[in-house]
């Protein structure tokens, strides 16, 4: 009985290894790509940084990604702060129609982004203009973003809320907290885990955000995930690869540190 | 202020903002788009339009749509099968076999390349398929006669890679609910009598469904709509509806005609989900 599960562990162990054989093999290629000297992806591999420095002189490139890390910043803020006050009120408080709007939160996720893209096109298009707004731009592209991420914020934040007894806050009220005092003391510490998985899903939703985006950018402002589609689409030069290894690296290392805050996964 | 008037005033002002944003980003704009897929002229053109069914007419009417929605479904079901093939054995092993640690750490390196962008994902892959490419390199070193091995742009290439990009959904639902099964209950079936394939057959796959199921729709409604992945990696041949809708925005600029097509794939989808809703409520997914 000892030796099979035994075999049973190893036969895990080496599947899960293939699986990430499989999920990083081609992510490593791309990154090998970014430092072999040929334009056309040509191997025999020979190292050189000239695609890292072709990418410092991309303004395009560069412009982009700063316009991806300012709408993901402003889309984890926005997203974050609206989501937690809605999951608040849901779990405090039962009222009329509060199944309703919970409901109200599955469409942004369960219809495709395309719909959703070309639909904010055709009323931003109609509507903004009278606004004196510019139906496409950084403006849209947030109020795109935002609107994915909160349904998943409300989720995340709400899955938290519902797991601490609403006593506790009621024991700080008892003892003469005031609402605003047993919020921040109680309630804020308790959730923070909730927020802060919650804003690293917004962040993650918003950076890696591709089609509402598309539909949104005038030409001329894009995003990331934007202008790598279109250079992809136009023939492409390692600059491409440079440029996505440095996001990776970037986006894995923000998930490493933050694992070792909060356990993903391990035994509750 | 009453208490009662004090509470509501809570509910709206904490709900308010967020739905509010939701009104004019999803159900507004929705509701314009129904109303542009109605109309015989684009917004883009200034003329007068009227209303017409011919948008969704031409949907039946033009041979080419069915195909190519025949082909986003099919992707749609090839994806979400071989994600459950490959990732529900991966979330059993995780969660039943590899303990503590091991556990945590394998688990970070399965969501990792997730917080990677997903067009660098599909992009990753065009290196590894095309001619002379990881596969091809590696077939010939170990056979040197072999014929050259090109999979880019075929509808291969486009399974493979969404399989890439959507598996982790898989792995992290199944996960979810793999884990919550006590050890307990099985052992439990194991004492009395039932062999290990019995005791997942009867016990841990039934509870697991639900993971399953809610993996299955996170991976096929935005597979049934993309048309990134399939251009990058399937060329013209893998034209896929989505692909078209998004031609009829950017490039033909026929809106109404896109806006039509877009409401033809969302009530495919919505039919999708009307077959599968017994299932869901049955497994209490939507609880």
């Amino acid at each position: 009985m000892r030796t099979r599960t035994n075999i049973a562990t190893g036969l895990a162990q080496v599947y899960l290894a293939l699986v990430l054989l499989f999920l990083y093999v081609p992510i490593f290629t791309m990154a090998a790509m970014a430092f072999n000297s040929s334009p056309l992806y040509e191997l025999p591999f020979q190292f050189d940084l000239v695609w890292f420095k072709e990418l410092a002189g991309n303004d395009r490139l560069i412009r982009a990604g700063t316009n991806s890390v300012i709408l993901a910043v402003a889309n984890t803020v926005i997203a974050t702060a609206l989501g937690t006050a809605a999951a608040l009120a849901f779990s405090r408080y039962s009222f009329r129609g509060r199944r309703v709007m919970q409901l109200l939160l599955l469409p942004p996720i369960t219809i495709p982004w395309l719909v959703i893209g070309t639909a904010m096109l055709v009323f931003f298009y109609w509507t903004f203009p009278s606004l004196g707004l510019s139906p496409r731009g950084l403006h849209s592209i947030l109020l795109g973003h935002v609107a994915l991420s909160l349904p998943y914020v409300i989720i995340v934040v709400g899955a938290r809320l519902t797991d601490f007894p609403k006593s506790v806050e009621e024991a700080a009220a008892t003892l003469g907290a005031t609402p605003w005092q047993t919020f921040w003391r109680v309630s804020a510490p308790i959730i923070a885990p909730g927020v802060v998985a919650a804003a690293l899903f917004a962040f993650a939703t918003s950076f890696d955000q591709f089609v509402i985006s598309y539909f949104l950018a005038p030409p001329g402002v894009t995003t990331l995930p934007v202008e790598i589609y279109t250079s992809i689409r136009k023939g492409f030069t390692p600059e491409i690869n440079a440029i996505s290894t440095i996001i990776i690296a970037v986006s894995m290392s923000i998930m490493l540190i933050t694992a070792r805050f909060y356990k993903f996964g391990g035994e509750r | 202020m009453s208490p009662r008037q004090r509470q509501i005033g809570a509910i709206f002002g904490l709900t308010g903002p967020a739905y509010a944003w939701l009104a004019v980003t999803i159900f507004l704009p929705l509701s314009a788009m129904l109303y542009c897929s109605v109309l015989d002229t684009s917004p883009l053109v200034p003329r007068p339009s009227h209303f017409t069914w011919a948008n969704y007419a031409a949907f039946f009417q033009k041979p080419f749509y069915l195909p190519l929605t025949w082909w986003s479904v099919l992707m749609g079901f090839w994806t979400t099968f071989f994600c459950f093939l490959v990732g529900y054995p991966a979330a059993y092993a995780l969660a039943k076999r590899i303990k503590g640690r091991w556990r945590e750490a394998l688990f970070l390196l399965i969501v990792l390349p997730f917080w990677s962008n997903a067009l660098v994902r599909v992009f990753s892959w065009t290196m590894v398929l095309r001619q002379g490419g990881l596969i091809d390199r590696l077939v010939h070193t170990i056979f040197p006669g072999a014929p050259t091995f090109d999979l880019l742009f075929t509808y291969p290439a486009v399974v493979i890679g969404l399989v890439h990009s959507y598996l982790p959904y898989m792995i992290l639902t199944c996960y979810v609910s793999l884990q919550a099964i006590d050890d307990s209950l099985m052992e439990a079936a194991r004492s009395l009598g039932a062999e290990s394939w019995t005791v997942f057959r009867r016990v841990v796959f039934p509870l697991s469904l639900p993971g399953i199921v809610s993996g299955g729709i996170l991976i096929f409604v935005p597979v049934i709509g993309s048309f990134m992945e399939p251009r990058i990696l399937g060329g013209t041949k893998g034209a896929t509806l989505g692909m078209n809708i998004e031609e009829q925005f950017t490039v033909t600029a026929n809106w109404p005609l896109g806006a039509a097509l877009s409401f033809t794939l969302l009530a495919i989808v919505l039919v999708i989900f009307a077959i599968l809703y017994p299932v869901l409520k049955r497994r209490g997914v939507w609880s």
